[in-house]
């Protein structure tokens, strides 16, 4: 989850994140050269008290200043793109798991093998038990199983939502009448937090997803016991 | 194919990749699979021959398709009110 005063990204969770995150690495480490690079001209250009009125043009530096910067594009591009196709690549998922979004909260169903449906509430700042985090926490999770590729089918059943969890790098908006596939794989087991990113009522900041990447024989363990439940 | 349908339905995990519905807009994935089954159903029943591959297009339709939009259909289809051709 993100921390007070954080600019960066949160931590990746998956394999896809954390290409992401490199990327981003790159892209700024490049960003901050140029700037920097600017900035000093600029700084030179102020405080010199050298003048030449007669300047016309120049061939060498036109060229360089049009190359380099093409280069620097095709530097960016390439990764940019690489990722790109990575993130569209076929997959063939263990596990299919549908997020609804409904006024104000999110419903997971896991119906591959059995009919297993739960809603998911955000828990009341009121209601708060000591160490969870407010307005993120669920009293339910959507429970994963760790390194294996899962297919997230995302709707609503009312207005728009979006289904997001930055540290493994998804967000699907959720659309009524139609179901949006997004795909992931839990890196690590942990606790992975979310919030709505599509504008929906009232409550649209008070319905967060949590998700919980665990050992597959905890979730199937997690997944009879919900059923045993419901 | 090598493997029987009953095998693939034995051995079923979840929804597998379907090169007709390659993109991010699965609706219609859902729908097909729904169509199939109860086409399926219909046809084989129809010949008096066994419905049971039929259930292929079941586990994905039920993996694929929220229960709402099933429960819906399944209405609908009681009522005679179902928009898709069966």
């Amino acid at each position: 989850m993100a921390h007070p005063t954080q600019l960066g990204f949160q931590d990746a969770a998956s394999p896809v994140m954390e290409e992401l995150l490199h990327f981003h690495d790159h892209a700024l480490m490049i960003v901050f050269m140029i700037s920097t690079l600017v900035l000093y001209i600029i700084v030179a250009m102020v405080t010199t008290k050298l003048t030449n009125k007669y300047i016309l043009d120049s061939q060498e530096i036109e060229i360089i200043w049009t190359v380099l910067p093409a280069l620097i594009l095709i530097l960016i591009a390439l990764p940019s793109l690489r990722i790109l196709y990575l993130m569209d690549e076929i997959n063939d998922p263990h596990l299919t798991i549908k997020a609804i979004g409904h006024q104000w909260y999110w419903s997971y169903e896991y119906t591959d093998y059995e009919e297993l449906g739960f809603d998911s509430y955000m828990i009341p700042t009121q209601d708060l038990a000591s160490g969870q985090f407010r307005l993120l926490d669920t009293d339910h999770r959507m429970v994963v199983p760790i390194e294996s590729p899962i297919r997230m089918l995302i709707s609503a059943e009312d207005v728009l939502h979006s289904w997001a969890v930055p540290s493994l790098g998804v967000k699907m908006d959720a659309v009524p009448g139609r179901l949006n596939q997004a795909a992931f794989i839990a890196s690590r087991p942990g606790v992975f937090y979310g919030q709505c990113s599509e504008i929906c009522g009232a409550n649209h900041s008070f319905m967060p997803i949590v998700v919980e990447a665990v050992p597959l024989e905890h979730f199937e363990k997690w997944s009879s016991l919900m059923l045993e439940d419901a | 194919m090598a493997e029987t349908i009953d095998d693939k339905i034995k051995n079923y995990r979840t929804a597998p990749f379907d090169a007709r519905f390659p993109n991010t807009n699965q609706t219609r994935n859902c729908f097909q699979n729904y169509l199939d089954f109860h086409r399926c159903n219909k046809a084989l029943s129809a010949r008096d021959q066994d419905v049971s591959p039929c259930e292929w297009y079941q586990r994905v339709y039920k993996s694929l398709c929220p229960s709402s939009w099933v429960g819906k259909w399944d209405e609908q289809i009681e009522n005679g009110s179902f928009p898709g051709k069966i």
